[in-house]
């Protein structure tokens, strides 16, 4: 199980997040929402240790990992499909999966079982990567960080600059994965998108919490107030 | 000395450039890194590989066995304990860091070695040569030069398209952060990367000694003619370099046979037409593919 406590983060004298805490658990999906710039990036990144904390814990199964370095922490299982996929050019679709291996983590997830759960990747896996669609790159970017055999899965943004179609299609895999007992925390924009698919999702504000729950029992209005800001903040854990 | 045997040497010499010049480019296209001190890391290795041949009376064209390895550690260890630090503070650090480093070399050298000039004693293999024709013949040594760096770009070609370690090494030269969400230990791998550009900088100097003589300066001079390798045959390419390493050995070898002093200026000229002209390069820059 991953535990954020109180993680607070700074760029520079700009505070990221305040005192952000939260838990996933085998076979749950929680999903983050939250405005531009609510610090919701930062959170997965500080996470995957691509941010330190300045304060707060990070814990996976119980062990401290919050002053590990990034590459040591996807040994640990926390492996990040980062926003924009960020595959390697210069690589081909293959060689971008292998790469994703590089933790030596041993589990279910190879090449084949990835060429399985994405069928039209096997037949392409000597392209370039980057002759790939968009969508095509994210389904890659999510293979990459399956080879990992990650025990929780980040996912940041996986909808942006993709059409409406594709979303669906690469959103379609989750429950898959969730069902082999992975844990996954997903940060998406298209707040109805992540509710669908979310078993308990958390809002962000300007780095705080603002509202966690269930997606069935959180009403339009409070998730607006809650992402907005615009009336009384809602305090954090006061579900709907 | 007629035209072909001009161009002919000049081939030759070209090997050895390139053998300067793709550890320079490796470590560039890799780690950012520009290396200033890259030929005054050549001459330590030959001075290292005077050092083996005085102690152990190993055959200077066997010291390679020794040096390169030797310098493999080494360079790991500059890359991780002084170039990956200063990394971390910004690129020009970096520059004002392996400046240095040539800087303490040069004056190291000179304090404990004197200013005299040394080259190997390969005995009569020095003056051994392949005869062709009547008008050209092909020297024993600068043709094993040549073929050293070939086996060398071959090799690393291999080692980056084919290996785990290699495709790490692509991917962090590509993208530094998604290496490391991919699980990569960047810092161990950009260390890894230092290795290889310093076992092949040790076999430049060795090759340097074989073929003519270094002194504690020499190292700038054959910095340049790598920097200028690298930029003819393309920033990144490995095989740009020997591409690059070819032009410009038989730019100096055809400039030295119009005008026995011109060699070296033609060369120059030539590197600066390349980078009026085509300043990407004449091979696209990318990593072994």
């Amino acid at each position: 199980m991953l535990e954020v406590r109180n993680l607070t983060v700074r760029h520079g004298y700009l505070q990221a997040l305040t005192e952000v805490s939260l838990t996933v658990a085998p076979g749950e999906t929680l999903a983050i929402i939250g405005a531009n710039g609510a610090g919701k990036s930062t959170l997965l990144r500080s996470i995957t240790g691509l941010h330190q904390a300045s304060a707060g814990s990070i814990r996976l199964g119980g062990r401290d990992i919050t002053a590990l370095p990034t590459h040591a922490r996807v040994r640990e299982g926390i492996v990040l499909v980062p926003e924009g996929r960020r595959l390697f050019p210069s690589l081909s679709v293959e060689e971008n999966l292998l790469v994703g291996q590089s933790s030596g983590r041993s589990g279910s997830w190879n090449l084949p079982a990835v060429y399985q759960l994405f069928s039209w990747m096997g037949d392409r896996r000597r392209e370039p990567a980057v002759h790939l669609s968009g969508g095509e790159q994210q389904a890659v970017a999510i293979g990459r960080a399956l080879m990992a055999n990650p025990q929780v899965l980040l996912l940041d943004e996986l909808s942006l600059g993709l059409a409406p179609t594709m979303v669906r299609r690469i959103y379609s895999v989750l429950p898959g994965l969730v069902g082999r007992g992975m844990a996954v925390l997903l940060v998406e924009q298209d707040v109805a998108q992540a509710l669908r698919i979310a078993d308990r999702f958390q809002c962000l504000l300007e780095g705080r919490t603002t509202l966690e729950g269930k997606p069935a029992d959180a009403t339009t209005e409070k998730i607006e107030a809650a992402y907005f800001g615009l009336t009384g903040r809602a305090g954090p854990g006061s579900a709907a | 000395m007629n035209w072909v045997n001009a161009i002919v040497q000049g081939i030759l010499l070209g090997g050895l450039y390139a053998l300067f010049a793709c550890g320079l480019s490796l470590l560039f296209g890799v780690v950012r890194v520009v290396n200033l001190a890259h030929g005054d890391f050549a001459v330590l290795a030959a001075y290292l590989a005077l050092v083996v041949i005085t102690t152990t009376h190993v055959p200077a064209l066997l010291t390679f066995i020794i040096v390169a390895p030797l310098f493999a550690i080494f360079g790991y260890g500059v890359q991780r304990l002084i170039i990956q630090r200063s990394l971390e503070v910004s690129p020009l650090t970096t520059l004002l860091v392996t400046f240095g480093l040539s800087v303490v070399i040069q004056n190291v050298l000179l304090v404990t070695a004197s200013a005299d000039s040394h080259s190997f004693d390969l005995g009569s293999l020095i003056s051994a040569s392949l005869r062709v024709t009547p008008e050209l013949s092909i020297g024993y040594v600068p043709l094993m030069i040549f073929l050293t760096a070939v086996v060398v770009l071959i090799g690393l070609q291999l080692f980056l398209s084919r290996t785990a370690m290699g495709r790490a090494i692509r991917a962090a030269a590509d993208d530094q952060e998604a290496a490391s969400i991919a699980g990569v230990n960047t810092r161990h791998v950009f260390g890894i990367a230092a290795a290889i550009a310093f076992a092949t900088v040790a076999l430049a100097g060795l090759a340097l000694g074989s073929s003519s003589s270094f002194d504690p300066n020499a190292g700038p001079a054959r910095l340049i003619f790598a920097f200028e390798a690298v930029i003819i045959g393309g920033v990144g390419s490995l095989w740009g370099t020997l591409v690059g390493g070819i032009i410009l050995g038989v730019a100096q070898a055809v400039g030295a046979q119009i005008d026995p002093s011109g060699g070296v200026l033609a060369g120059h000229l030539v590197f600066l037409a390349v980078l009026a002209l085509r300043p990407q390069g004449l091979i696209r820059a990318r990593l072994a593919i």
